[in-house]
């Protein structure tokens, strides 16, 4: 049985083609989610793409978290779902409370849309399972507001419980502690601003991405009784 | 229906003689209303009644065209089973006092003549010209303008694959904001804006409308800029404010009534609003419209018929549906949180004078204004204004640059023309859609045939957008000619074969008989090339009046070349070198420096005259170029030679790649810097395979020197080490923006 994968779209958002494309051309299922639903049933992992959900007017993410579907999403994420937020996601998750930390403006005060080199750091996470911590990934980033911020205990508590999932090798946009990526307590939900489905494709300038998205499926699949290993780290 | 006052018509933009064309056509004198309407659909910008006359000679048929000019966008058959649509734009006067509005809004607008025709938009680009970086007006302006385009292009999520940017003291008060959008469908679901069957429901989709934008096109857009800044600053209001995500809403909701096949026509509301979008409807199908003013949802209180009728709110759309269909448009609508108000009916023509637009206060209830529809369009003027060669034309020409001193080290010369465009393009998603197999800085963007919805192809599409200002001011024809020319070698140095080409005409006071004049010439030198390359012109867009305390900018003929990619599997090898590779140069050498950037930029000299394009060469050329990109393992870089010349081609590759070269054999600094298009130069592991190649199709072809090295060396020219051309490079742009050189 093919995972399923929902790719959750906001009005607004623009990224759902890109991830939907990219999952299926490593074989999975996957399918767009409207905002407006309120059950994931029958999805073995729920992505939440890029892009400007209900225009980002206010705080990216801040109405979002709103949405009927991030109810199930919350559910979904405590029941052990994979739960994977790319830029735009990230910053939901963030608002919605399912990640710690939030995302402000970059340090430049510009949009950066560039290809950066992030470091993989650990592979306790549904996105990086399998992956060997110290894996160096040449991934596009494609934001304004991606310098992750967060106090003192908290950046000390995801340090301590290996919860950074991806550093940027060069920092681009201020982050603290170089943080690209992280992920909740379980390991099953995790937010990044680059974006894997960008790196997906050689003629497209690179394929770094596809080893995460692969790890995705590969915890969709334990998920829904198809996996093909065991999750490694 | 009280009549207008006397003096209305030139408070509104008209002239005495098209108010008196008016009342002929009306067979009694128009209320204020009707003089407004015809005022904005009357005017330069709308009716393009200068340039008319002369845009007709330019070729628009091929076979590949399905949609030529005078719709929305050009649409053209790309094989199978798809469409493009391509159009492009001007917004340079509402960039020039409110920038980022300005320029976002531009990007909105463009935006929806693609989808209006069924497309959904894959690639944006935007040609920018400013004036030096010296100025602070213009660092603002630069910065404003870019951010308007990255704010508005990244969040409605079409991305910005290219452009172009361009520095000259004549755009200082003046910059040109053009912007091009390419969209793709099933061909079957082309759609024309018309207004077809009596009785079916003209529905406003999108934003409520205010009074933003009120005059856009005849206050702001057909008049240039005075020398008070005050005055330019209280044309503030008449710029238009841009919502993204209100457009990406009324992307998805068009494109979803479309594929449902719930419209029968539908046509963007652009410059001048609801008057355009009704009448040009109507008009096209030979229908009337009676459109009910108070049923226009609006964003304030006590607005005039006038302005709910001339209103440039942005993101709104007319779609033309049948009654039945009402129910499941409005239900699209209401997903995708767009909103939907039914305000015309679609009238039978009269039996004499054709179908009427008529604005009603309530269907049925009392009309404000009664006109034939296609009057505002097809009875707009037409002027053949007068036209003159400058006075100094002959002095100019004999003045040739090649007599200016040769520079002993040509190095700091070439390290001045060095300008690396990244601090523009990493501000735009450029690779949304996973489309972008070559991004904004190449010679021209490569796309992926690609988007939801569409048939699977294995083709791919290449996009350049060009434009010579200085070779235009040295000869508006040639050098217009020779714009053609680079633009369809880009895209064949990116693999591509030239199909449609659309262009922005952006040209001074068409009241300045000089201004016409490079204005006609800059056509024929436009219909020549496109002739002879056999690119049919499938769209355009004219920008006149742009001029600043009385002086014209320097003549700017945008093109945009559309290339077709027949088998896109691999990334083209791109402007680069790879060490140890041998450096040839296909097409023939040039000495020409007339307009060139070391004549005009480094020595301050305009004058010289230029030679046109040798077609055959070229045709040759363009097939050989775009073989050598498609084969595998032949060439490993290529570039084609224009501003800046040889000389910056070689350094470009050099920087970009981080491969120096050294070159042998360019006679003098004329050769260096000369631009004319027509060369491209190669990297190659195999130079016999593609001096085999060239002399078959004879092109020739003629040896550079060798790929390597950390130095930038033309022997007896120049020898320039590469890290310091690469800051040089880099930091060009940032640091004239008062930034820190990029490390």
């Amino acid at each position: 049985m093919t995972s399923r994968v929902g790719v959750v779209v906001f009005p607004g958002t623009n990224c759902e083609h890109d991830v939907v494309a990219a999952l299926g051309s490593l074989g999975a299922a996957a399918e767009l989610v409207w905002h407006g639903a309120d059950s994931l049933a029958g999805l073995d992992a729920v992505v939440l793409p890029g892009g400007f959900a209900h225009g980002d007017y206010l705080r990216p993410g801040a109405l979002a978290r709103f949405s009927p579907v991030m109810e199930a999403v919350a559910r979904f994420a405590a029941e052990g779902g994979p739960v994977v937020g790319i830029c735009n996601g990230f910053q939901v998750l963030t608002e919605a409370g399912l990640l710690p930390g939030a995302l402000q403006k970059n340090a430049g005060l510009r949009f950066l849309c560039t290809t950066v080199t992030i470091r993989v750091e650990t592979s306790r996470s549904v996105l990086t399972s399998g992956v060997a911590p110290g894996t160096e990934l040449r991934i596009p980033i494609n934001h304004f507001e991606g310098n992750y911020t967060c106090d003192e205990d908290t950046l000390a508590r995801l340090r301590d419980e290996d919860r950074i999932v991806f550093r940027y090798v060069e920092n681009p946009n201020g982050s603290v502690d170089g943080i690209a990526g992280v992920s909740n307590e379980g390991g099953n939900v995790v937010g990044l601003m680059p974006h894997p489905e960008r790196a997906s494709a050689a003629i497209l300038g690179s394929t770094d991405g596809i080893v995460l998205l692969r790890a995705l499926l590969a915890s969709a699949g334990l998920r829904s009784g198809s996996g093909p290993a065991a999750l490694a780290g | 229906m009280p009549v207008a006052d006397d003096s209305l018509h030139r408070a509104l933009g008209l002239t005495d003689d098209e108010a008196a064309r008016i009342a002929e056509i009306l067979g009694r004198s128009p209320n204020h209303l009707e003089l407004a309407m015809y005022a904005v659909m009357w005017s330069e910008h709308c009716s393009y009644k200068s340039s008319r006359i002369h845009l007709k000679r330019l070729p628009t048929k091929g076979p590949g065209v399905l949609v030529g000019p005078g719709e929305n966008a050009g649409v053209v058959d790309v094989g199978d089973g798809i469409a493009a649509a391509i159009r492009i734009e001007s917004h340079n006067h509402p960039s020039a006092v409110e920038p980022y509005q300005g320029a976002a809004t531009g990007v909105g607008g463009i935006l929806r003549d693609i989808f209006t025709m069924g497309a959904r938009p894959i690639a944006l680009m935007d040609p920018l010209f400013f004036g030096p970086l010296e100025d602070a007006r213009n660092r603002w302006l630069v910065e404003g303008v870019v951010a308007g385009i990255s704010g508005y292009g990244n969040s409605v999520g079409v991305p910005t694959v290219g452009g172009e940017l361009t520095f000259s003291p004549g755009y200082s008060r003046n910059p040109l904001v053009n912007v091009l959008c390419l969209g793709v469908m099933p061909t079957e679901r082309l759609v024309l804006g018309q207004a077809s069957g009596e009785g079916n429901l003209a529905v406003l989709l999108g934003s409520s409308t205010g009074r933003d934008g009120i005059g856009g096109v005849s206050v702001l857009a057909s008049a240039g800029f005075s020398e008070d800044g005050a005055e330019d600053a209280a044309k503030r209001p008449s710029v238009q404010v841009g919502d993204p995500f209100e457009e990406k809403r009324l992307i998805e909701a068009c494109l979803e009534l479309l594929d449902q096949g719930l419209v029968v026509g539908i046509q963007d509301l652009g410059g001048a609003g609801l008057c355009c979008a009704t009448s040009e409807t109507a008009g096209r199908a030979g229908m009337g419209m009676d459109v009910d003013v108070s049923a226009v949802p609006r964003r304030e209180a006590g607005m005039e018929p006038f302005e709910v009728m001339t209103s440039e709110s942005q993101e709104r759309m007319l779609a033309i549906v049948e009654p039945g269909d009402r129910a499941a448009v409005e239900e699209v609508c209401r997903k995708w949180e767009v909103r939907a108000a039914v305000v015309g009916i679609v009238t039978a023509p009269t039996p004499v004078g054709g179908g009427r637009l008529r604005i009603v206060e309530g269907f049925g209830g009392e009309v404000l204004a009664d006109l034939p529809a296609a009057s505002l369009s097809d009875d707009a003027p037409l002027y053949e204004r007068p036209l003159a060669p400058p006075a100094d034309l002959a002095d100019r020409r004999a003045d040739d640059p090649a007599a200016l001193e040769a520079p002993g080290d040509c190095g700091p010369d070439l390290l001045a023309l060095l300008c690396d465009p990244t601090w523009v393009y990493r501000q735009y998603d450029h690779q949304l859609f996973l489309n972008t197999v070559e991004g904004p800085g190449g010679d021209a963007a490569v796309l992926r045939l690609a988007a939801p919805g569409l048939p699977p192809s294995r083709r791919g599409l290449a996009l350049s957008t060009d434009s010579n200002p200085r070779w235009a001011a040295v000869d508006p024809r040639v050098g217009t000619a020779l714009t053609v020319a680079e633009s369809a070698l880009n895209v064949a140095c990116a693999g591509a074969r030239p199909v449609a080409l659309v262009n922005c005409l952006n040209f001074g006071n068409p009241e300045h008989p000089e201004v016409m004049w490079e204005l006609s010439e800059s056509v024929d030198g436009m219909a020549e090339a496109c002739r002879e390359l056999a690119v049919p012109v499938v769209g355009g867009n004219v920008s006149l009046y742009n001029e600043s305390a009385g002086a014209d900018i320097e003549p700017t003929a945008v093109v945009a070349v559309l290339g077709l990619i027949e088998e896109l599997d691999r990334r083209p090898p791109g402007a680069g070198f790879t060490e140890g590779g041998t450096l040839l140069l296909l097409g023939t050498p040039d000495k020409s420096l007339a307009g060139s950037r070391w004549a005009v930029e480094r020595r301050g000299h305009r004058g010289g005259s230029l030679v046109g394009p040798d077609y055959g060469a070229l045709r040759a050329l363009l097939v050989l170029v775009a073989g050598l990109a498609n084969s595998e393992g032949v060439v490993t870089g290529l570039h084609d030679v224009s501003g800046g010349g040889l000389g910056l081609a070689l350094a470009e590759c050099a920087v970009r790649s981080e491969v120096g070269c050294e070159v042998e054999s360019v006679a003098d600094h004329a050769e260096l810097f000369s631009e004319s298009p027509g060369r491209v130069v190669v990297c190659t592991d195999d130079p016999a395979a593609v001096e085999a190649r060239a002399v078959a199709a004879g092109v020739s072809v003629r040896f550079l020197g060798r790929a390597g090295g950390d130095r930038i060396t033309v022997a007896g020219l120049l020898d320039v080490d590469l890290a310091e051309a690469t800051e040089a490079w880099r930091g060009a742009l940032p640091v004239a923006l008062g930034e820190p050189a990029p490390a």
